[in-house]
């Protein structure tokens, strides 16, 4: 099972080697790792996107815990949540397949970015399944090069991380955006 | 006041409270201790830097202070990685302190530069690259609080030379650790400690199983009432002998690979286990598929992370043991367990007529029987800090120890080496206390140079090597397991008296049973370090044995001997 972790650390050198060596040590598989800036200055936010049984994850939300830098570890799987996922994807267009790739490219709402003599660099975002989906029809046309940034993911609603401890979580907003989640 | 890096580092240890600390010189690390010379702290110069974080871990132990080992970049550094991975898995808090090359030359290959605290990452509960005189202060003084908090561990501070030798501000009070970032709320709640009673006063037979948490979180006396209280029966693991009194009518012994025959069936056959402080390693558990299937399980332990790792359990309390154990105490139950008690001790009785002790005297010198009289001699008062091999696995048998913290070895990690530097980290936390190394023939060389600090800070311990030719523990698996091919296990040793002599202190060999005790005796009474080198029988084994990943109960016994002797109770 695929569990999300939204980890917020402090932003500061060798961070992003000790929660990676973190799972590397207990042998549990990073499926994707992404890390980035959150409005707050110092303080980056990690999307981990890990196999692992439910056990596993509680053991591996202790653990992450244990990482002196580690301000706060949300496990987003079982919470509404948006999850997505950014590529880039170089395929070889002659004047022939150009059109029918752009037509594909529409059908799954990305984004022509680049257009070269014999290729057109795709951007697409949404959920890994998407993105798989349109590399698959993608494929026959000869895919050249391929980027991806791994998965992102925010719970949704209003809902946000108490700043304090013992301070109550906001509750869920309602679950009013259907279209969101299910792209495609 | 302004002080310079290296002497902030000093102003530190001494407002920690550190008084000795052990180490060894280095480029790196020379402007501390050039400053070193102008603050009162021992410092203890090892041999090997190996050697100083197993005495600051001794150090540790034997007293419950944070132990402070130093050494310089590069090679120095990489030495102290053994030890510093043996406090990791025995959850000893202890401080390391390594020069680094300047900040400017960090990542240039300079000479005696390694990116250590990339390598102790994962072998440390936290560790620090220092390049500020600035950041010094606030590092040291949340090191400590790391150290020492929570489940213990090992930190490790790597500074730069350019941080010791500028000068800034030093301001302690203004260095406090900032508040710790949120962690969640994961003690237990009502709910889970009334469940836990339910169990508890519930059942028929039940058996504690008592680690290395008692002693770290000071939890003695309140395990003795609840065990009195609840009548259940405890057994230690390695770590956790001395927690829990020997002599106690309810403590059974140990558990494990090479624990009691009777506490191993016992367990297989309890309806309830109370793991306390304990992390039921593989060495305790054999088989998870087969172990205590019977049993509902209430673990008690301060790290999230250990609950359910190897073990599913019922109920899992995360605190610290004690005030754990103040919750659960005022329900449980005063418990009948008669029955249950009645058929553990048919179990032992099995056991006793195969033990060493009551073997005929067939002229030949046992392991066991030396580490017994070491007991009977010392009056179980010692210290003793046991090395890793079949020799330790003896001591837990035969040298039965009622008070905590007065064994002293290296159980998860299993480092050879660990015992003679642990040693004298203990006489100096404990110096009213007597202290015996045991030690094999192996373990004993790979930091027998340590023997030369001893000579230099002239230290009283003394040292029982088991020298049996071999490394006696590999040469045991290969005789179960690998057909007696003894590949690499037989040992050419030196006169090892003569070798204590040559460090300039005193040696001696027995080969008799009728010596053991007069030369122990005789040890105890010098004021100096005393090598005895014990030539025990050579191909000695120790039983009982749980074969690597067999089913616990499923244990190679010793062969019972015929006529049977006298048994008797082991008492002084």
């Amino acid at each position: 099972m695929i569990t999300t972790f939204a980890v917020y650390v402090e932003n500061k050198p060798g961070v992003l080697t000790r929660v990676a060596s973190l799972f590397r040590r207990r042998a549990f598989n990073i499926e994707s790792l992404t890390v980035g800036h959150t409005d707050k200055p110092g303080v980056s936010r990690m999307t981990i996107a890990v196999d692992t049984d439910e056990l596993g994850a509680r053991r591996l939300e202790a653990h992450i815990y244990k990482l002196v830098n580690v301000l706060r570890v949300e496990n987003i799987t079982a919470q509404p949540a948006v999850f997505r996922d950014l590529a880039m994807i170089k395929v070889a267009a002659s004047a022939e397949s150009r059109t029918h790739i752009m037509q594909l490219v529409d059908v799954f709402r990305a984004r022509v970015v680049d257009v070269a003599p014999d290729s057109l660099i795709i951007e697409i975002t949404g959920t890994e399944d998407k993105i798989d989906g349109l590399l698959e029809v993608l494929r026959p046309y000869g895919v050249m090069e391929m980027v991806r940034t791994g998965r992102v993911a925010m719970s949704r609603g209003v809902r946000a991380a108490p700043a304090q401890p013992g301070e109550p979580a906001i509750a869920a907003a309602a679950d009013n955006d259907e279209n969101v989640f299910h792209s495609v | 006041m302004k002080r310079t890096g290296a002497q902030i580092i000093w102003e530190c240890l001494v407002r920690q409270g550190v008084t000795d600390i052990f180490g060894y010189p280095g480029g790196a690390i020379l402007p501390t201790y050039d400053a070193m010379l102008d603050y009162p702290i021992r410092h203890v110069l090892v041999r090997h830097e190996q050697g100083a974080t197993h005495m600051a871990d001794g150090y540790a132990r034997a007293s419950g202070r944070v132990g402070v080992a130093i050494a310089t970049s590069g090679p120095g550094a990489t030495n102290m990685v053994t030890g510093i991975a043996t406090a990791m898995l025995d959850s000893s808090p202890i401080v390391c302190i390594t020069g680094q090359v300047g900040s400017k030359l960090i990542g240039s290959d300079a000479f005696q530069e390694s990116d250590v605290t990339g390598v102790t990452l994962p072998i440390t509960k936290h560790n620090y690259l220092v390049t500020r005189a600035e950041d010094i202060a606030p590092a040291f003084r949340e090191a400590f609080e790391i150290a020492a908090s929570g489940r213990p561990g090992p930190v490790h501070i790597d500074v730069t030379k350019d941080a010791q030798q500028s000068s800034c501000e030093f301001d302690w009070d203004a260095a406090l650790p900032k508040k710790p970032a949120f962690r969640p709320d994961w003690s237990a709640k009502p709910a889970e400690f009334q469940r836990a009673l339910e169990l508890i006063n519930g059942a028929e037979r039940p058996i504690m199983l008592a680690g290395h948490g008692i002693m770290l979180s000071g939890a003695m006396d309140i395990i003795r009432a609840f065990a009195e209280k609840a009548n259940i029966p405890v057994s230690p693991t390695l770590l956790g002998i001395g927690g829990f009194p020997a002599s106690h009518p309810l403590n059974l012994g140990m558990m494990g690979m090479h624990g009691e025959a009777w506490v191993n069936v016992a367990i297989q056959e309890a309806d309830l286990l109370l793991a306390f402080g304990m992390r039921f390693d593989d060495r305790v558990t054999g088989n998870l598929k087969t172990y205590a299937q019977n049993a509902k399980k209430i673990h008690i332990d301060i790290d999230a992370a250990e609950i359910n790792k190897n073990v599913r359990v019922d109920v899992g309390i995360v605190g610290d043991l004690k005030e754990s154990l103040e919750q659960l105490m005022p329900g449980v139950r005063p418990g009948d367990r008669a029955k249950w008690i009645a058929h553990i001790n048919e179990l032992k009785g099995d056991s006793a007529v195969r033990d060493i002790q009551n073997l005929p005297d067939d002229g030949h010198l046992y392991a066991a029987h030396v580490i017994n009289d070491i007991w009977r001699a010392t009056k179980g008062d010692a210290i003793v800090v046991s090395d890793v091999g079949q020799h330790q696995m003896w001591e837990a048998q035969y040298y039965h120890h009622d008070k905590p913290r007065s064994l002293i070895t290296s159980g998860g990690l299993g480092t050879m080496g660990f015992a003679l530097p642990a040693a004298i980290g203990a006489k100096l936390a404990c110096p009213e206390k007597e202290v015996w190394v045991v030690v094999g023939d192996g373990g004993f060389q790979m930091t027998m140079c340590e023997l030369a600090t001893i000579a230099q800070e002239q230290i009283d311990i003394n040292v029982a090597i088991i020298n049996n030719g071999y490394l006696g523990m590999i040469r045991q698996w290969q005789e179960f397991f690998y057909e007696r091919r003894y590949a690499a296990a037989p040992l050419l040793n030196p006169d090892f008296a003569k070798l204590a002599e040559a460090f300039g202190l005193e040696g001696r060999t027995v080969t008799q049973r009728k010596d053991v005790i007069p030369v122990v005796e005789a040890a105890r009474s010098s004021r100096k370090t005393v090598v005895i080198d014990f030539q025990v029988e050579q191909e000695d084994t120790v039983y009982p044995m749980v074969p690597a990943g067999a089913d616990l109960d499923a244990m190679i016994r010793r062969p019972s001997p015929s006529p049977i002797v006298e048994t008797g109770a082991d008492v002084l």
